[in-house]
């Protein structure tokens, strides 16, 4: 069953790429992804699934990172419809190709358990994301895509290294170079803790590149100012959230070699500089999807600095990846519209959002109150309960600036978000013609709804799942 | 480990200082290929028993590494008109400065890691960490995209010459075929529309985006 996860969508890449006509193209991606997310419901609903191999194997962290993913992505195939449309005079044939080639192999990311095809996934998703960053074809997209890739690169080369460095340090400490999960983590007290560190940072540095951690976060900006807003929403909420997981796979395997304050120490830092990086660029900033960027920037940064806090903050972060993904859903896609609509994405074409487009905007704004921890929506609860979890942890210093930064954050993320929402809109004909269909609103107002639900009410086998995957990472 | 082994490191480390220290960069990319062809050669002085993966192993590294890629950087640089300077953010001097303190921390830091019975007299964690530093530098210090990527194969070998200490489990093949034929497969084409967009290949030019 699971591993249809991975060749449904890879049948779709093929027949998307085969199809001779445009039309119908989109079609294609937004039905692979419905089914995705059925099967993802029935995997899940299953619990623990083992494939013929060792080596594939849904646990209740991939389990999590599927649902994330298969969410957001069936969001985002149904915007694109919409979205497909309005871009018609461009050929989508590579675009929907690589779309779902993404999809495969984030599936295949949340159901590794070696390192190696870990790392083979990222890299797959990274070339993936590339060809989609590159999907308007001109000056400004060619350069952001130039600079993802020479930086994933290089994230990626040493994020081998790293797992090179572990398997090493199998060799020794257990006799053999394996490279499971598994293993790794039964043997791990054996394993050198000279390595172990070695490993752990070169892989931080790896995967942190691609989640986009301050400072290795410089492709972000310009890969999401120039990609389109969907693009962005896969980015933020999809490869962000695998590299994500991959990082977390090789916690657990430090903190199993004794190396769990050595790796927490590290991940406060990364966690807090991430958000400082953040609100530095976030205040001031004139274009509203670049802003999108650091909002993602210090995003990552709360993640991390959940897992550095350990304890309830392990739980905290998990559920933050879910509300992170869903709300970065609602905001890029809003964005997108916005951007669409004014053909600009800077503040000074940019005004009164909310009168040209009262859907669009309205859900922009929502999806503001909603990253920044406004009550009702599910980051409240999650950003809420980091810092709970840093009190209690008696980590007063790391609590106190966390508020801090947030609050920054909300400040200069609040008056941006304004100043694009609020006002009269430019009074030049351009653009005109784009008017708020229902493929390019419903998929966002799902989102949305999603993120509310996240906020007042978690279903039981959320929290569930939530649990069993903070318990596999040594926390409640 | 035998001493041809440790010799051959020496040799790539040393390379590792042509490319950084050359202005020209068709050198530069002659200096790759000459690492390509040394990493290619060292399994033979590794592995002991020539079995067919062996053989298959050096054939395509030695190909890929040290006549393929250089060959379409060389093919690139020809058919697009580069002006042959390397033209560096940072002088060559520094740079090479710098490469030498990598080098030597990177020797004492490999002190510390503890080696396998059977590896204790290799080069190979310095080397490896050396050489990834020197990548590091050669992409971050240079302006024109075709030296980055120069840069990056530099960077690629030396984790590829920490994969052979692990022969006996199937890793090194993936970073060889698929991290390096892809990685710069896509590499290639982007530089191919850089080419075509601005009929250069100076990323200087790549500066729109920024604060």
């Amino acid at each position: 069953m699971a591993v249809y996860l991975i060749i449904v969508p890879l049948i779709g890449a093929l027949a998307a790429f085969l199809l001779p006509s445009d039309r119908p193209r989109p079609w294609i991606v937004a039905i692979v992804a419905m089914l995705h997310l059925a099967l993802a419901a029935v995997v899940i609903a299953n619990g623990e699934v083992g494939l013929a191999s060792e080596w594939l194997r849904f646990d209740a962290l991939g389990r999590l990172v599927l649902l994330v993913v298969s969410t957001l992505f069936c969001i985002c195939a149904l915007y694109c419809i919409g979205y497909l449309r309005l871009r018609a005079e461009r050929p989508n044939r590579i675009f929907c190709t690589a779309l779902l080639f993404f999809l495969a192999m984030t599936s295949l990311v949340a159901l590794a358990q070696h390192l190696t095809i870990l790392w083979v996934a990222m890299e797959a998703t990274t070339l993936a994301t590339a060809v989609l960053l590159y999907f308007n074809q001109n000056q400004r997209s060619l350069e952001a895509t130039w600079k993802y890739l020479m930086i994933g690169s290089v994230g990626i080369a040493l994020a081998l290294l790293g797992t090179l460095f572990l398997a090493y340090g199998a060799r020794l400490g257990i006799g053999e170079p394996t490279l499971l999960f598994r293993d790794l983590v039964k043997g791990a007290a054996h394993l050198p803790a000279p390595w172990v560190r070695t490993a752990f940072v070169f892989l931080l540095v790896g995967y942190g590149t691609k989640m986009g951690l301050a400072p290795l976060h410089t492709w972000k900006p310009d890969a999401y100012g120039e990609a389109p807003g969907v693009v962005g929403a896969l980015l933020a909420g999809g490869m962000t959230t695998c590299a994500f997981l991959a990082l977390l796979r090789v916690y657990r395997i430090a903190d199993a070699a004794g190396q769990g304050v050595f790796a927490r120490q590290l991940l406060v830092v990364f966690g807090l500089l991430s958000m400082a990086t953040a609100a530095a660029f976030m205040v001031g900033q004139r274009d509203f999807k670049r802003l999108l960027a650091y909002s993602s920037v210090e995003h990552m940064g709360i993640l991390v600095l959940g897992i550095g806090i350990g304890g309830a903050g392990i739980f905290a972060a998990l559920l933050h990846t879910v509300n992170n993904a869903l709300t970065k859903g609602v905001l890029f896609l809003a964005a997108g519209n916005i951007h669409r609509a004014f053909k600009s994405k800077r503040l000074e074409d940019v005004t009164g959002a909310l009168r040209r487009l009262p859907i669009s905007a309205g859900l922009f704004l929502a999806g503001f109150f909603a990253i920044t921890g406004s009550p009702p929506f599910g980051p409240f609860v999650s950003e809420l309960s980091v810092l709970t979890a840093a009190m209690d942890a008696h980590r007063y210093v790391v609590g106190a600036l966390y508020l801090i930064l947030l609050a920054v954050i909300f400040i200069g993320m609040g008056s941006t978000v304004l100043a694009v929402v609020q006002g009269e809109p430019p009074e030049d004909a351009e653009g005109r013609s784009f008017r708020e269909s229902a493929f390019k609103t419903v998929p966002i107002i799902v989102s949305l709804a999603l993120v509310v639900m996240m906020g007042v009410w978690i279903p039981g086998w959320i929290l569930t799942l939530l649990h069993a995957a903070a318990r596999l990472l040594g926390g409640s | 480990m035998p001493p041809i082994a440790d010799s051959i490191l020496i040799l790539l480390l040393l390379t590792n200082f042509f490319i950084l220290g050359t202005a020209n960069i068709r050198s530069a990319i002659r200096g790759v290929a000459l690492q390509g062809l040394l990493l290619g050669v060292l399994p033979f002085f590794v592995e002991s028993q020539a079995t067919v993966r062996l053989v298959l192993l050096v054939i395509a590294t030695a190909a890929i590494k040290g006549a393929v890629i250089p060959g379409l950087l060389t093919k690139a640089l020809r058919d697009v008109h580069i002006r042959h300077e390397v033209e560096p953010y940072l002088g060559f001097v520094p740079t090479l400065f710098l490469c030498a303190a990598g080098t030597a921390l990177a020797l004492l830091f490999a002190d510390h890691l503890p080696l396998a019975a059977a590896d204790r007299t290799g080069l190979f964690v310095p080397a490896s960490l050396a050489t990834l530093f020197s990548g590091f530098l050669g992409l971050t210090t240079r302006r024109k995209a075709i030296s980055q990527v120069t840069g990056y194969l530099v960077l690629e070998n030396g984790v590829y010459v920490f994969g052979l200490l692990l022969y006996q489990s199937m890793i090194v093949e993936v970073g060889v075929l698929l991290d390096l034929l892809v990685g710069i497969f896509v590499m290639g084409i982007v530089l191919n529309h850089i080419q075509r967009e601005f009929s250069s290949l100076d990323t200087e030019r790549l500066s729109r985006l920024r604060e």
